[in-house]
């Protein structure tokens, strides 16, 4: 087995997952989908710059072989970006929570309330 | 120059208006007057030279690739409606200086109807028919604005709503036609589409603009089967509708279509469709005037029914109807405005405006009575004054007109119609006037003030002149005016009431004989036409209107679902199908590049990451175990940065991973824990199908791409420049803060947005609905009854000081090893954080001493300052500069500037992730003292 199949698989199985976590009806079970599905692409961009051992990106006059540092510079501001979004939807999804009283995001909960008005 | 200022000014005007609605009424009508006197002088500085054949101009590139210029241009047309807009405009200002009560706010009127008279000054004198449009548009919205003045009145509100839903819809229509029109013409330019007439008549999609333009026209000037906003617009104050709906707003849809005359006339479908538009609106706008009680609605159908008489001469196409087209405009405009205000005093003296209630006024009020018989004795047609003129020329066009050539029908209508106008204008003035006392609401009425008389007396003086020298007052503006029309074709006129015994004379003079008469007979006509049911236009248009909203939420509806579900699924779907399109048509297969080998440890860890995202899908609803799991896959994402050369990527991770699995971890605290499930079998087995295929998609694509060659990449020169340029050996570093530093600022800017969202979300939780739910909320799961162990508390906080040291070590050393500002911030974030945790929120929150909000905003400023210093250099934004310095003690240590803009970057992280945690714990924390409180 080789470093690419393991990193290309688990692409596949993280955003397999996340995809269905994504379409869950409740909002927690979609944040789990997005935060997988944001591993899987930070992974996927990394790896645009392909897979290299032992030979991070730091200068010296004689190293001709390096990792990429471009997408690595894309993917440590797309972690931390991430970190902003998860965190926004998690406190989207409570107060969304707290105002109508439902954690679901189907629709059916909406409608429910609809009627009883 | 003088053009623009003559545009420019009526804004200007409205703006100081605007802003400065505080002052006195005798300020604000001081500089509405001024603007408009001011106006209307320039105006007429420039005007011998137009009427001798100058023409001035000037164009300002605006958005030349759309042929949008902002182009300015003064002919005869323009001056004569220019001068009409201007002079009338100063009246009306007058006139509602004494008009409005003295409670009005005045400032806010006046700038909205200085705000029309720029938009219809710009309409004027465009040169560019995009630029018309534009001031087009604004006459819509303005006058919306005006005719909804008392909005605290419902039929206000819904008058200027029709009004907009009208001639807005007609100004949608409009525009489509210009934009054709220009296509046709190659040009938007006025100048180029009027010299190619010709092309335009024969281009294909000539009858598509003439029927769009028309729209325009028709909705604007309110002719039938559009006229029905008009008499709803009545609603608005008085000088605004003498101002709107005697000479401008009204008159907008005949300007336009004089203007384009020598574009669009001359074909069969133009006179078909304005010559019998016109000539319906006449007849029927005067027919409905005949039997109205309310003043104003007379005035209003009259209107309609004199802007039909005005289409049907242009409609006519020929160059003597033109001219006489243009010189009812003037007599329009003068008798009209003069008989608005007229119905404006008599209303504003005896409290009402009903004709059945009022009578033998002339003995009370003369000046007003004069004035307003003079006024409608012009509407009427009657000698010596100018309406008579451009009625007989009006009959006398019909007589000659090509459509229907020879046919009798044609004379007789427009004879029929100018019999009903004359009979409504004397009813208007023998009933208001003369007979019975009635006086209205009040004993006495009398005579309004200067302000209110005057510029009647002006209008009125106008009317007569008209008629008596019209030689001298209007003909050199007509003549220029319909030579502008008609580009030169125009007759020379020669005006003058006795043009001897002719069939026009004859047509005439039966039409104010048997008008007087109908008015004699009008009870029994009312009677039969009381029992004709005409259907009501505004029941039509509301009825309408609701189908129109009905449907639309209907399709909203069937369209916009609560649903993220329905959303996420065709997100997903597309991107699938997209997918598998691209790969059918560019190729998807593997690449031939040298793999590497996989080491027992990596195999272990890939088989822990498998498992533990399958064991997130099947806990999903075991919230808890679920987050274990998830933090198990983010440390393998972290181990692999480690194994694969991406040391900052893997710090960054960890760090990131423990402050989302702390924040999920908080939000659970207040989430139901483990709810039922939702989904039915189908869907899950559907929704798996779906994840499967994404999923092996795009497992398949990052195979492709590892296996294929990279290509050549701007990686090399970051590489080579990090050292030389940067001054930092950490290449990522470099990057994030000199190379790519724009994206990092930008970056930073959305985390900080994204921190202030989180407060603006959380910050109200306590309150309404959700205040109510916080309040209710019950602790669902039993915990240590010691809330903060000794043992924890004391080791975090001897860990504070040690972490808060490897933070700045992190901060400083990362422009040359694995490290820097974003690392540095989480590191930072997680010794407070744990302080929180162990010692408890009151604790922590009473010994910090900088805020989040504050945070945020130094950490943007000092980037983006760093950034701006570099100008200061003559260096673009952004770019870094840096030094080596030597210290007794310390040693060879270097200085960078993009060390500050990175400490920026720092605050901003620290701050929206404190901003995130703390604040949810704050909420966290008021929910379970709550709960605690009513446990105890």
């Amino acid at each position: 087995m080789s470093l690419e199949f393991l990193i290309a698989s688990a692409i596949g199985v993280l955003v397999a997952g996340g995809v269905y976590l994504a379409l869950r009806a409740r909002t927690f079970q979609v944040v789990l989908g997005l935060t997988l599905l944001s591993y899987a692409i930070n992974l996927f961009l990394f790896a645009s710059g392909r897979l290299i051992v032992d030979r991070p990106p730091l200068y010296a006059k004689d190293v001709a072989d390096y990792a990429d540092p471009l997408p690595q510079a894309l993917v440590l501001t797309a972690i931390v970006i991430t970190f902003g979004m998860t965190a926004l939807t998690v406190i989207l999804s409570l107060r969304s929570f707290l105002e109508s009283g439902t954690d679901q995001v189907d629709g059916d909960a909406a409608l429910d309330e609809d009627r009883i008005l | 120059m003088a053009l623009l200022l003559l545009t420019c000014l009526p804004f200007v005007a409205a703006l100081v208006l605007g802003t400065g609605a505080s002052a006195p009424r005798r300020v604000h009508v001081a500089i509405a007057g001024g603007a408009s006197a001011a106006g209307l002088a320039l105006l007429l500085t420039l005007a011998p030279a137009v009427l001798a054949g100058a023409r001035p101009a000037v164009r300002i590139a605006w958005v030349p690739a759309l042929g949008l210029d902002f182009s300015l241009w003064l002919d005869p047309l323009g001056l004569l409606f220019a001068g009409l807009i201007l002079g009338i405009g100063l009246l009306v200002v007058i006139y509602a200086a004494g008009y409005l009560a003295s409670a009005e706010r005045t400032g806010r009127f006046l700038s909205f109807l200085m705000l029309f008279q720029g938009a219809m000054v710009g309409i004027a004198l465009s040169a560019n028919i995009l630029l018309m449009l534009v001031f087009w548009e604004l006459t819509s919205l303005s006058s919306f604005l005006l005719i909804g003045f008392w909005r605290d009145r419902a039929d206000a509100r819904q008058g200027a709503r029709m009004a907009l839903a009208v001639t807005g819809g007609g100004g949608l229509a409009l525009i489509a036609g210009m934009l054709l029109l220009g296509q046709a013409a190659g040009s938007y330019e006025l100048a180029d589409i009027l010299a190619r007439g010709d092309v335009v008549r024969a281009s294909p999609l000539y009858p598509a603009i003439l029927v769009l333009v028309l729209l325009g026209a028709f909705t604007k000037s309110a002719q039938f089967p559009f006229h029905f906003w008009l008499p709803h617009a009545m609603a608005a104050p008085t000088p605004v509708s003498a101002y709107l709906h005697s000479a401008t707003m009204v008159k907008a849809g005949v300007f336009l279509l004089a203007r384009l005359w020598p574009v669009l006339a001359g074909s069969e479908l133009w006179a078909a469709l304005v010559a019998i538009t016109g000539l319906v609106t006449m007849v029927f706008g005067a027919a409905v005037a005949l039997f109205r009680h309310d003043l104003k609605a007379i005035l209003a159908y009259s209107t309609i029914s004199q802007l039909g008489m005005i289409m049907m001469l242009l409609g006519f196409g020929t160059p003597g109807a033109a001219a006489a087209a243009v010189l009812h405009v003037l007599n329009h405009a003068a008798f009209k405005a003069a008989l608005f205000m007229v119905a404006g005093n008599v209303d504003h003296e005896t409290g009402t405006r009903d004709l059945r209630r009022l009578g033998g006024l002339a003995v009370l009020m003369p000046l007003t009575a004069t004035l307003g018989t003079l006024a409608a004795a012009a509407m009427a047609g009657l000698p010596p004054l100018g309406g008579f003129l451009s009625k007989e020329m009006m009959l006398e066009e019909s007589l000659h007109a090509r459509l229907g050539a020879g046919s009798w029908l044609l004379p007789a209508l427009a004879t029929l119609g100018a019999l009903l106008s004359a009979a409504y204008s004397f009813r208007l003035a023998v009933a208001l006037f003369f007979g019975e006392r009635r006086t209205g609401e009040v004993a006495a009425p009398h005579d309004p003030g200067l302000a209110m008389l005057l510029p009647p007396a002006v209008l009125a003086m106008a009317a007569l002149g008209f008629g008596v020298l019209p030689m001298m007052l209007a003909e050199p503006i007509v003549t220029a005016a319909a030579g502008a029309v008609t580009l030169g074709q125009a007759p020379h006129l020669h005006l003058a009431l006795w043009h001897g015994l002719n069939p026009a004379l004859a047509l005439s003079a039966i039409a104010l004989g048997c008008g007087a008469l109908l008015l004699w007979r009008l009870p029994l006509v009312a009677t039969w036409a009381a029992r004709r049911r005409a259907p009501d236009a505004k029941r039509l248009f509301d009825a309408a209107l609701d189908a129109i909203v009905r449907g639309v939420r209907r399709a909203s509806g069937i369209v916009h679902r609560p649903s993220l579900q329905r959303y996420l699924l065709a997100l997903f779907a597309v991107v699938v199908v997209l997918g598998i399109d691209g790969a059918l048509v560019s190729g998807i297969h593997a690449g031939s590049r040298p793999t590497l080998p996989a080491s027992l440890a990596a195999v272990v860890t890939w088989v822990a990451l498998i498992a533990a995202t399958l064991a997130v899908v099947v806990a999903q609803r075991r919230r808890f175990l679920a987050l274990v799991f998830i933090s198990v896959i983010g440390l393998v994402v972290a181990l692999a940065f480690v194994h694969l050369s991406a040391p900052d990527l893997a710090l960054t991770q960890i760090a990131v991973e423990v402050v989302t699995i702390i924040l999920l971890l908080l939000a659970l605290h207040l989430l139901p824990d483990a709810p039922a499930r939702l989904s039915s079998m189908p869907r899950r087995i559907r929704d798996i199908a779906v994840g499967a295929v994404a999923g092996i998609g795009a497992g398949w694509l990052a195979w492709a791409m590892m296996t294929r060659e990279a290509v050549e990449s701007i990686s090399a020169y970051h590489w080579a420049n990090s050292y030389k340029g940067g001054g930092g050996t950490n290449v990522v570093n470099v990057t994030l803060v000199d190379f790519r530093a724009f994206d990092t600022l930008g970056e930073i800017i959305v985390l900080g947005i994204a921190g202030l969202a989180i407060f603006a979300l959380l910050e109200p939780a306590d309150r309404g609905t959700a205040g109510r739910r916080l309040r209710e909320w019950r602790e669902d799961m039993a915990h240590s009854p010691e809330r903060h162990p000794m043992m924890f508390v004391m080791a975090t906080r001897l860990l504070l000081p040690l972490a808060l040291l490897v933070g700045i070590y992190i901060f400083l050393r990362g422009h040359n090893q694995p490290g820097g500002g974003f690392i540095a911030a989480l590191v930072f974030s997680i010794a407070i954080l744990l302080q929180y945790l162990a010692s408890g929120f009151d604790w922590t929150d009473e010994r910090r001493r900088i805020g989040e909000h504050p945070l945020i905003a130094w950490g943007v400023l000092i980037a983006a300052a760093t950034g701006l210093g570099a100008l200061l250099f003559g260096a673009p934004f952004l770019s870094s500069s840096f030094g080596y310095f030597h210290l007794p003690l310390i040693g060879e240590f270097e200085l960078a500037t993009a060390m500050l803009f990175d400490l920026g970057v720092a605050a901003v992280v620290v701050g929206a992730v404190m901003m995130a945690l703390a604040q949810l714990s704050h909420v966290a924390q008021r929910a379970a003292r709550q709960s605690d409180g009513e446990g105890a």
